[in-house]
């Protein structure tokens, strides 16, 4: 049972880490083709606002919570900007409002 | 800020990798908890859990992974289902390797392809200009040590932390990618209309009957590459500012 757990492991290390490495390993150069280029600058925002939400929602005890800390993020995002501030504040946010909800 | 950022030395470059993932390590480690408790629950032991989040360090990857231990699965059906569940970290690397110098010594792409997560590419992609990859190094070394440490003690002790703390820490990693998304869509209207129109798509995906059922990896596949492929097309970027 051992055995098999390191060997299942090490199957699917190999493979997420190739996953990540063909990519980075194959484009060396700087892609051209201008509709490319444009979609691969517009693929960060895409990505991670669908994993925002609504995922966000659910991620604590209460929609609300959740609720709250999206709106607080937005703007703290909007207004700081910083990484840390905004990542605190969400938290406080749920902390907080796990109180109230 | 914006004009320093490009003169910045290595060595500050790293010290502010390890700054920026510091709210990455507090949502890593309460989400990596909850997988240390379901990988007790497979059998595994805390060092098998530790070197799976050590390799591994994919949250959905993971659970995927102890669902396929615990069933007894086959080689092929492994590296299928890890392939189709983090298929996303492969245009992740995509759009990463366009932020890497060409002429960059190779060591550095093998270095940086551990480093792509969700939240480390997010900060990783978000840089002015080229990446430079010790600024990626900083972030990995604080994340990936609450990552491993999290999976660890959630084997060896369960759930230790209070309900209130993990509760209000579930939604950090959320904080950190409306810091990455959010003040780029204030400058620019056109990526905030982007950002706008995928979070309402995306709630569509989780309302909607057969759309609802699609995984969580796949969504995040089929909308980045549905709205990212329209938006290029209507507003193809004009200027390099590299």
């Amino acid at each position: 049972m051992n055995a098999s757990i390191y060997k299942s492991l090490l199957i699917m290390i190999i493979t997420i880490y190739m996953i990540r490495l063909l990519p980075l390993l194959f484009l060396r150069r700087e892609i051209t083709n201008k509709w490319l280029k444009s979609f691969l600058f517009y693929v960060p925002y895409v990505t991670l606002a669908v994993m925002t939400f609504p995922a966000i929602l659910h991620a604590s005890s209460s929609i609300w919570c959740g609720a709250a800390a999206l709106v607080v993020g937005l703007l703290a995002a909007w207004f700081n900007g910083d990484l840390f501030v905004v990542a605190i504040s969400c938290c406080l946010t749920v902390l907080v409002t796990s109180f109230i909800f | 800020m914006k004009e320093t950022s490009k003169t910045m030395s290595g060595g500050a470059w790293f010290a502010k990798g390890l700054r920026d993932g510091i709210p990455i390590c507090m949502g890593y480690f309460a989400v990596s908890f909850t997988l240390g408790i379901a990988a007790r629950e497979v059998g595994m032991t805390w060092f098998q859990a530790f070197l799976m989040s050590l390799g591994m360090v994919a949250s959905a990857g993971e659970f995927a992974a102890l669902t396929l231990i615990a069933s007894g699965a086959g080689a092929v059906e492994m590296i299928a289902t890890t392939i189709i569940v983090n298929l996303r970290y492969l245009l992740m690397s995509t759009a990463l390797s366009q932020k890497l110098k060409s002429d960059i010594p190779i060591i550095h792409r093998f270095l940086t392809a551990y480093c792509v997560t969700d939240e480390i590419f997010g900060l990783s992609v978000a840089v002015d200009g080229y990446l430079n990859p010790v600024y990626t190094y900083g972030i990995t070394l604080v994340s990936v040590a609450g990552w491993t440490c999290g999976t660890a003690l959630g084997v060896l002790v369960g759930n230790i932390l209070p309900d209130w703390a993990s509760n209000a820490m579930s939604v950090s990693l959320y904080g950190m990618f409306l810091a990455i998304i959010i003040p780029p869509a204030r400058k620019n209207s056109f990526i905030g209309l982007l950002v706008a129109l995928s979070m309402a798509v995306s709630f569509l995906f989780s309302l909607l009957p057969v759309l609802s059922s699609i995984s969580s990896g796949f969504k995040v596949i089929i909308l980045t590459l549905v709205i990212a492929g329209a938006a290029a097309w209507i507003r193809p970027v004009e200027e390099e500012k590299t």
